[in-house]
């Protein structure tokens, strides 16, 4: 059984300059509440890896407006302006990467995998520094695995041992981002007793998860 | 008529029944518009579902089920809702039958670059890398040219997205198929002649015989 924390208590244990993995797309799928007790804590130089930036003001764009951000790895950042604004003028460092690519790489991460060989990218911009290996007469990018100190998880339930279901396209990164950080920390709209998530529909098993925060107010 | 309807209309004529399909942000999401009738296609979007729908009555949007681009959606009967190593194993894996992007340039050897203007557009390659290194066709909708000129061309001078030779593109002036050979003008927008779409494309064109009119779903 785990405890419920508060999304301050989160926030808190996340230190200035750690690399965060964070779930969504779009915002659809990330934990809010997290998102705003971070940037209410004020934390600084994070290190997000995340599909996207969300917009101004919503998903990770909040992070990025309370100027909790330093470097990002990201597959998409156009429709935040802010963003590609504060890139621009260098003051946040972004890693562009292709969003299968990007998946893969914390999928690598996250199962004991030393990398990805992937055809995506050969031969433009994002193969630039890479290694290529040909395998059976096909050649690919050998792109290294990504971990992180933590990853915020959004869910839709979870059950009281931290088992968790998602909905619909709130899956995205977080079923994956779940297996590749020292610590993981869920926020769950909702909080069930054991056995009402099915064990068909447990995407992220409870073992896990570390850390969850109080349902939703 | 305007250029991107009649756009769409052609690609309609692409998609074949029971198939898998993405269909880009912007022009190529209209293309859904246009289907012929009981022509059984699964939609996917890349942000983690097939069988994606139409816009929800106005109320009845779930913030867990959007599109690629954050818009709201529904899923028709036998959607399946998946993660997004599932959603970029699916393109990367050769299991999505087509997909139609948007395009800034493609070029004689039938390459396309539709992810960056590098200093101006920034935002990031998102899944377009995967998508078109990917899908088992590749179908590029964009207007013949735009306001920096032509975008049919000799050579991208814009970073490419893939080395991987488009299946087909689709402007409202024409039909162009990237061959081995070059780019070969299949047809012909109704009232549009060969001097027409040549003097808005930098590219050579290949006419083989007299090229076809245009059909439109």
């Amino acid at each position: 059984m785990k405890q419920a924390i508060k999304a301050a208590e989160a926030a808190a244990m996340i230190p200035d300059g750690a690399t965060v993995l964070i779930g969504g797309f779009m915002g659809v799928g990330s934990p809010h509440r997290l998102i705003d007790a971070m940037v209410e804590a004020g934390i600084r130089g994070l290190t997000v890896i995340a599909n996207d930036c969300g917009r101004p003001g919503f998903g990770i764009g909040r992070l990025l407006s309370g100027g909790c951000i330093s470097r990002a790895v990201m597959s998409h950042i156009g429709l935040n302006p802010e963003c590609q604004a504060k890139m621009i003028a260098g003051e946040i460092e972004v890693e562009l990467v292709p969003q299968g690519t990007l998946v893969e790489r914390i999928r690598a991460g996250g199962v004991g995998l030393g990398g990805v060989l992937t055809a995506t990218g050969l031969g433009t911009s994002v193969e630039d520094g890479k290694p290529v290996v040909e395998v059976d007469g096909k050649r690919y990018l050998l792109e290294k695995p990504i971990r992180g100190d933590f990853a915020l998880i959004g869910a839709r339930q979870a059950d009281y041992i931290g088992n968790l279901e998602y909905f619909l396209t709130a899956h995205n990164f977080n079923p994956v981002m779940a297996l590749a950080a020292a610590t993981v920390i869920a926020e769950p709209h909702h909080i069930v007793p054991v056995g009402v998530i099915s064990p068909d529909a447990v995407k992220t098993p409870g073992a896990l998860v570390d850390h969850m925060l109080e349902r939703a107010p | 008529m305007d250029a991107k309807e009649i756009i769409a209309r052609r690609v309609a004529l692409e998609i074949k029944p029971d198939t898998l399909v993405n269909l880009g942000i912007g022009l190529p999401s209209m293309v859904a518009n246009y289907l012929p009738p009981h022509v059984n296609v699964f939609f996917q979007a890349e942000n983690g579902v097939i069988g994606l729908g139409a816009r929800p009555p106005e109320g009845m949007e779930d913030e867990d089920l959007t599109d690629a681009g954050g818009g709201f959606v529904t899923a028709v009967p036998g959607a399946a809702s998946i993660d997004s190593a599932m959603s970029f194993g699916l393109i990367r894996g050769g299991h999505l039958d087509m997909t139609v992007l948007g395009g800034l340039q493609v070029d004689e050897r039938g390459y396309l670059a539709n992810w960056t203007v590098p200093g101006k557009m920034v935002p990031g390659m998102g899944g377009a890398m995967d998508l078109v290194a990917g899908a088992r066709r590749v179908i590029v909708a964009m207007v013949h040219s735009g306001k920096g000129g032509a975008k049919i061309v000799p050579k991208c001078t814009l970073p490419l997205t893939a080395v991987r030779r488009v299946s087909l593109v689709v402007t409202e002036l024409a039909v162009i198929e990237p061959t081995e050979a070059g780019l070969v003008l299949r047809e012909l927008a109704d009232g549009v002649s060969v001097d027409d779409v040549r003097a808005q494309t930098e590219a050579h064109l290949i006419v083989e015989a007299t090229p076809a009119v245009m059909p439109l779903a």
